[in-house]
């Protein structure tokens, strides 16, 4: 037996062991009892095809024969830096930068899947037709991925402040896209008539991908940044299907398409909760046509003071709590919960309502709660609380805004006219946690400030948490004494 | 026995249609509150394009094909092993914040 004969068994069985634990794994994600496994599982597969990835030594080709000592300190260099760097950021990034980290390591996924292409283009090692289709679109769809998570994460991580655009921005990407499709198409049909050689043109086309990639994300505004995340895991997924097939391993083109369905399902989940389609979130400018019309804010903004908001919630039966950015933002949720747990302790019923939507990620907000320790029996999504709201004596927003906006129920005219929101202007008194008097991430006025049921709290949420829960405790002490 | 692994046009949209759809059902089943973990762990999964990298790097013949491999070993090494340490520390928190009956401060030390 050779040699090559025993490892490509070897690499077969991790690889098919490490598909098989990733569905598996997903699979027990879907409830947060079974999920931490899930995730253990499939790392377990992910471990054991890294580590026969090693047995490729065996089955090389025979030009990379006298590379092979060099290739493997190589790819042990490759592994312990990448791999111990992002391993060491993932585990100290705080809670609230999840939504960037993530962006980062995807983009980190779509340019492996590039660089892999770009080896087999460059190598020509893809001869056939098809293979070279499949290499240029995974090298095409890895590098917008690339580029495109990387302006993602500058954007959530305040790198990028400001949406950039300027007119006929949708033109010149779209001619950046045709452009780079045109040099994939000389790639894959070559023609004799072209002034560049094969490596110049490779070199181009990873050249207009990236470039389309940044191009296609700086004018999307941060709010949408859930779904754009999610389209660029998607598309990551998909990249790395495609190199699988290329470089027939099922492995990849099965864990690669498993993502890139999941990203899908999510990024139309999202899309569907915003009432927008994800061309809309791709395409338009959200939030960039000035759109203040005279009579759209009637009476006044009240602010109030957080101690009194606090006794107010202390005597209430029932609080909905709506968690938005900016409790993120503030890292506000420890003593939010602080907070919660003395109104819980005085009878008070608390719940909290969670909008599909809110913060930078999907979900971003349950992982906060959760972080603080909130029980999650105690945490409502959109259809299941939104009735409630009529019957509830005090709803609190902290940070949130677009997503209690009634205008997207009434006002036609309204940006986000039709997208679902929480009813919280329904309740018989609002207030609503603020930094400012700026408006949300959107732009757009919100009517719920101004109703007759609302008070303004103005300052950081993790300051009038504070404030709250010693208004709260010194009534309890008074009470005693 | 013939080991290596050939995939042709139709098994390779068999293998993609399958995974696709296997993938649109597990997900469908995630609930909301669990969206955040879900996203950063189908990131993690798909960190196994690691495996592709180690391909194209052990069996580099040239100077660039070995920059180009190394490059895609480590940006493949961060995806999957970046992927893993978010993914558990967030769903460690949601299994401390379960139903329990004590109310302890369970905020873990970082």
């Amino acid at each position: 037996m050779t040699p090559a004969s025993i490892a490509l068994p070897l690499i077969g069985a991790s690889d098919l062991a490490a598909a098989f634990l990733f569905m598996y794994g997903l699979k027990r994600m879907s409830s947060p009892i079974t999920a931490p496994s899930g995730i253990f599982l499939a790392g377990i597969g992910m471990l054991a095809a890294v580590l026969a990835s090693f047995l490729y030594v065996f089955t090389a080709n025979p030009a990379a024969q006298s590379f092979l000592l060099t290739n493997v300190g190589l790819a042990i260099l490759a592994l312990a830096i990448g791999g111990g760097l992002a391993w060491w950021s993932g585990r100290k990034v705080q809670m609230t930068a999840m939504p960037q980290m993530v962006a980062l390591y995807n983009g980190m996924g779509g340019g492996a899947a590039a660089a892999i292409a770009a080896v087999e283009l460059f190598g020509a090692r893809a001869p056939a037709p098809t293979q070279l289709v499949v290499t240029v679109l995974g090298a095409l769809i890895g590098s917008i991925s690339l580029s495109g998570s990387l302006i993602a994460w500058a954007k959530l991580d305040g790198v990028i402040k400001q949406p950039w655009r300027v007119a006929g921005q949708q033109y010149v990407n779209l001619a950046v896209l045709a452009g780079t499709i045109v040099v994939g198409g000389f790639l894959v049909f070559g023609g004799a008539a072209r002034a560049l050689t094969t490596p110049q043109l490779i070199a181009l086309f990873f050249v207009c991908s990236l470039l389309y990639g940044v191009l296609m994300t700086v004018p999307i505004g941060g709010a949408d940044m859930p779904v754009v995340i999610s389209i660029f895991n998607a598309a990551t997924g998909l990249a790395v299907a495609l190199q699988g097939f290329v470089l027939e391993n099922p492995a990849l083109m099965i864990a690669g398409m498993v993502v890139g369905a999941a990203g899908t399902l999510l990024t139309l989940l999202m899309a569907k909760a915003m009432n927008r389609s994800v061309g809309n979130v791709l395409f338009t400018n959200f939030g960039a046509i000035p759109r203040r019309r005279a009579g759209h804010t009637k009476g006044s903004l009240k602010p109030t003071a957080a101690a009194d908001a606090g006794i107010a919630m202390r005597y209430a039966k029932t609080v909905i709590i709506v968690p938005g950015y900016g409790l993120a933002a503030a890292q506000a949720q420890q003593k939010l919960y602080d907070f919660v747990k003395l109104l819980q302790a005085a009878g008070v019923s608390v719940r909290f309502a969670i909008h599909p939507v809110a913060g930078r990620m999907p979900g971003q907000m349950d992982v906060l709660l959760a972080e603080a320790g909130v029980p999650y029996d105690l945490i409502f999504q959109l259809e299941d609380i939104n009735d409630d709201f009529k019957a509830t004596d005090v709803v609190l927003v902290i940070g949130a805004n677009d997503v209690v906006n009634p205008a997207a129920r009434t006002d036609k005219a309204s940006p986000i006219f039709g997208m679902p929101i929480l009813n919280a202007d329904q309740a018989r008194q609002v207030y609503v946690v603020k930094r400012g008097q700026g408006k949300g991430y959107a732009g757009i006025e919100n009517a719920l400030f101004y109703g007759e049921n609302c008070n303004m709290i103005y300052g950081d949420a993790a300051a009038v948490m504070a404030t709250m829960i010693e208004a709260v405790r010194g009534l309890g002490t008074a009470a005693a004494a | 026995m013939d080991f290596a692994i050939h995939i042709s046009g139709f098994v390779a949209i068999y293998i993609f249609v399958l995974a696709g759809f296997a993938g649109w059902v597990i997900i469908g089943g995630v609930p909301a509150i669990l969206h955040t973990p879900l996203m950063s762990g189908s990131n993690f999964v798909h960190g196994i394009v690691v495996v592709g990298g180690m391909f194209a790097l052990l069996n580099a013949s040239t100077r660039q094909e070995q920059a180009i491999g190394f490059l895609a070993v480590l940006l493949g090494a961060g995806n999957a092993a970046g992927g893993y340490a978010v993914t558990r520390r967030m769903l460690a928190m949601f299994q401390s914040s379960g139903h329990r009956p004590n109310k302890t401060r369970r905020r873990k030390a970082r």
